[in-house]
């Protein structure tokens, strides 16, 4: 078991036999609606796992990936006429695309210096979003149409239940697939030591801009789907408090575990709606419970709780 | 991991037994208590649980007492859908008063139309309305009534040429944008124009160029916090003599603080909440506005808004309905929200139709004039 946890491809299937279980416990649409929301934002953490947990780099600004993902769904079938399962493939290949232009000078930069760039893209592009109103509709944002793909239209909540479900667990296999092979162990070298992975003959920029790239294009797919099943995108999707709670859903699941974004995103999407039942506490037992487990839990919640299991047995 | 299904299947019941309690109305609200858009849900919370905990101590509605489910979206259009199937699926409400944002109103509609649900929304934008959704109704006036109101009165002092500069922020933009389609309704032509952006600190040659237009009659300036102050007191400096328009954005006596005596002969269209005391005995608005401003400012010691006055009518309107209809049935209780007829609220007189889920005209705003620092209606 405790290997099984600890492989990558293990923690796949345990997403996997999640994925399909749950529907089975869930009472109501509005659960089913919750794990769909948990398995959105679960996409985009794995994605920025990868660049925060593995590869070591900081992205305050990742919501702003996550928003073009889902302004492309939103502006494309309605100004421009492209169906919508392109739209989605054109943002997502949009986000990538300036990941990859920006990320190259600004990946030189390290810890601080890197996070207010970092920051300071994701605001210049939840700016446009609010300030370009005739395209985005301004800070009232605006409808997306439904996704159809061949005469089928994808919407509710059990559809997206499965569509984003399945989508995670692929997004996951990538992941895993990625950690376990050469590109992985270029990733760790990078974020343990850069001058010694740059000794070993890692490129390091070339790393650095493929985490990214990659993690961009996660947070892309993840806006595009929040946006498609919600049928309404607002600039506060690309804003700074969305690319905060990424990060914490990272370091709160466990950096470096792709099981702790799964939990990171779940724990944040969930907690909220539980405690409603201390009304105008809520925030406050919300910032309660996350110094706890970060203080209790420091590596994290999943990679904290591996260690202890390690530990007992 | 077998524990989590388990925590979520006791989470489910505990809410399923609580939902299951006596015959009782139940109402949803979400609101943007926090947030960027706090200025909005705060007072509209307060406003609802005063007048809640007001209606519940008299008997409640019909008899039967009412149970508030009050959630708090942040302002987030996400977080508000997934509250509103949350009312719709879990809490089973009976009606929904809330929304306080455009962005989170236009979120939760599908949710309740689909549910069937009577939802009254607090957010501005004419969308809401605008095709007539079947179960979707809103209580505040829209920009364009605000500008329609200044050319109203243009149009009294017979002014036809004017120039506008307006804030490039939200509100500015979006009033702006509302003025341009009803000008030609009022026979009015729009001159030259300018714009500033939210954080300039001198709009003097934006208005030196409005000066040196010739046969400019009036100046109307969209635009929301500071930004019209300083274009008031610009405009002072310039010495430009026509008349200064500015919008409901600076219905707030920070606006006269801070332009200060440049402040003094500058119109604006408000809502009566904002001269409640100094409105005539006769006026039939009166009683609405000076009891709610009371009641708010006695509870909260704060002072009153008109966002909560925006819930007050939501709220007011839907308890009428449901007395109408002796029952909190869906479909009847939307029906006679429908014909509301001669409801007075804190924005004016509502009528609504089965073409109109708004009810408001140009009544509901009153124009302004400054005088000596202090609100004054022109009659």
């Amino acid at each position: 078991m405790r290997r099984f946890a600890a492989s990558p491809y293990g923690v796949v299937v345990l997403i996997a036999v999640l994925v399909a279980a749950l529907p089975a416990v869930l009472p109501t649409t509005f659960y089913v609606r919750i794990a769909a929301l948990v398995f959105i934002f679960a996409l985009a953490v794995v994605g920025l796992n990868l660049l925060m947990g593995f590869a070591g780099q900081v992205s305050l600004g990742h919501a702003g990936f996550f928003g073009i993902g889902a302004y492309a769904v939103a502006i494309g079938p309605t100004h421009l006429g492209i169906p919508s399962w392109a739209a989605f493939v054109i943002g997502v290949a949009l986000a990538a695309l300036i990941a990859f232009l920006v990320g190259r000078p600004i990946l030189r930069l390290k810890g601080h210096y890197l996070a207010v760039a970092t920051l300071g893209l994701g605001i210049l592009i939840a700016m446009v979003m609010t300030n370009e109103a005739a395209w985005t509709g301004g800070p009232d944002g605006m409808p997306v149409p439904r996704l159809e793909l061949f005469g089928w239209r994808v919407r509710g909540p059990v559809t997206w239940y499965w569509v984003s479900g399945i989508t995670l667990v692929i997004g996951a296999w990538i992941a895993a697939n990625l950690i376990a092979s050469p590109t992985g162990r270029a990733f760790r070298a990078i974020h343990d030591s850069e001058t010694a992975a740059r000794v070993l003959g890692v490129d390091v920029a070339r790393y650095k801009l493929l985490a990214f790239v990659l993690s961009a294009a996660y947070a892309a797919v993840a806006g595009a789907y929040l946006a498609l099943f919600d049928g309404l995108v607002t600039p506060d999707s690309a804003g700074f408090l969305r690319s905060i709670e990424f990060v914490t859903m990272a370091v709160l699941g466990g950096l470096g575990s792709i099981f702790g974004s799964v939990v990171g995103a779940m724990i944040l999407t969930v907690l909220p709606q539980v405690l409603t039942v201390f009304h105008d506490y809520e925030h406050i037992a919300l910032g309660a419970i996350m110094i706890v487990f970060m203080i209790f839990l420091r590596a994290g919640i999943v990679p904290s709780l591996l260690t202890f299991l390690r530990r007992s047995s | 991991m077998q524990r989590l299904p388990k925590i979520m299947l006791a989470a489910a019941s505990l809410w399923l037994t609580a939902g299951a309690a006596q015959a009782e109305i139940k109402l949803g609200s979400v609101l943007s208590v926090t947030g960027p858009a706090s200025f909005l849900g705060d007072p509209e919370k307060r406003t609802l649980e005063i007048y809640v905990a007001e209606l519940n101590a008299k008997g409640g509605i019909n008899g039967q007492q009412i149970k508030l489910f009050v959630y708090d979206d942040g302002g987030d259009a996400n977080k508000a859908k997934t509250f509103a199937t949350r009312l719709a699926e879990e809490d089973k409400v009976d009606a929904m008063v809330g929304g306080s944002t455009t962005g989170t109103t236009m979120a939760m509609i599908p949710v309740f139309e689909d549910a069937g649900i009577p939802f009254i929304s607090l957010a501005g934008a004419v969308q809401v309305v605008k095709p007539v959704k079947k179960w979707v109704f809103k209580t505040p006036h829209t920009d364009t009534m605000a500008c329609e109101k200044i050319f109203e009165d243009l149009k009294k002092r017979n002014l036809t040429k004017i120039g506008m500069i307006s804030g490039t922020d939200a509100f500015g933009k979006s009033m702006r944008d509302q003025c341009m389609t009803v000008t030609s309704k009022y026979g009015i032509e729009v001159l030259h124009e300018e714009s500033y952006g939210p954080r300039d600190s001198d709009m003097t040659p934006q208005l030196t160029n409005i000066k040196n237009k010739a046969g400019i009659q009036a100046v109307i300036n969209p635009g929301f916090g500071q930004g019209p102050a300083i274009v008031t007191r610009n405009y002072r400096q310039l010495g430009i003599t026509v008349p200064l328009y500015q919008s409901h954005g600076v219905g707030s006596k920070q606006f006269i603080d801070l332009a200060g005596t440049a402040a003094d002969g500058v119109r604006l269209p408000a809502a009566a909440l904002l001269v409640a005391d100094k409105l005539p005995d006769s006026d039939p608005q009166k009683k609405v506005v000076v009891d709610y401003k009371k009641t708010y400012e006695q509870k909260t010691g704060q002072p009153v808004s008109t966002f909560g006055g925006h819930m007050y009518d939501g709220l007011m309107i839907l308890v009428e309905a449901m007395k109408r209809a002796k029952s909190a049935d869906k479909a009847k209780v939307r029906d006679e929200i429908e014909k509301t007829r001669n409801f007075m609220g804190t924005a004016g007189v509502v009528n609504m139709s089965a073409t109109d889920h708004l009810g408001l005209d140009l009544t509901a705003f009153r124009m302004l004039e400054i005088k000596n620092g202090d609100w004054s209606l022109v009659q």
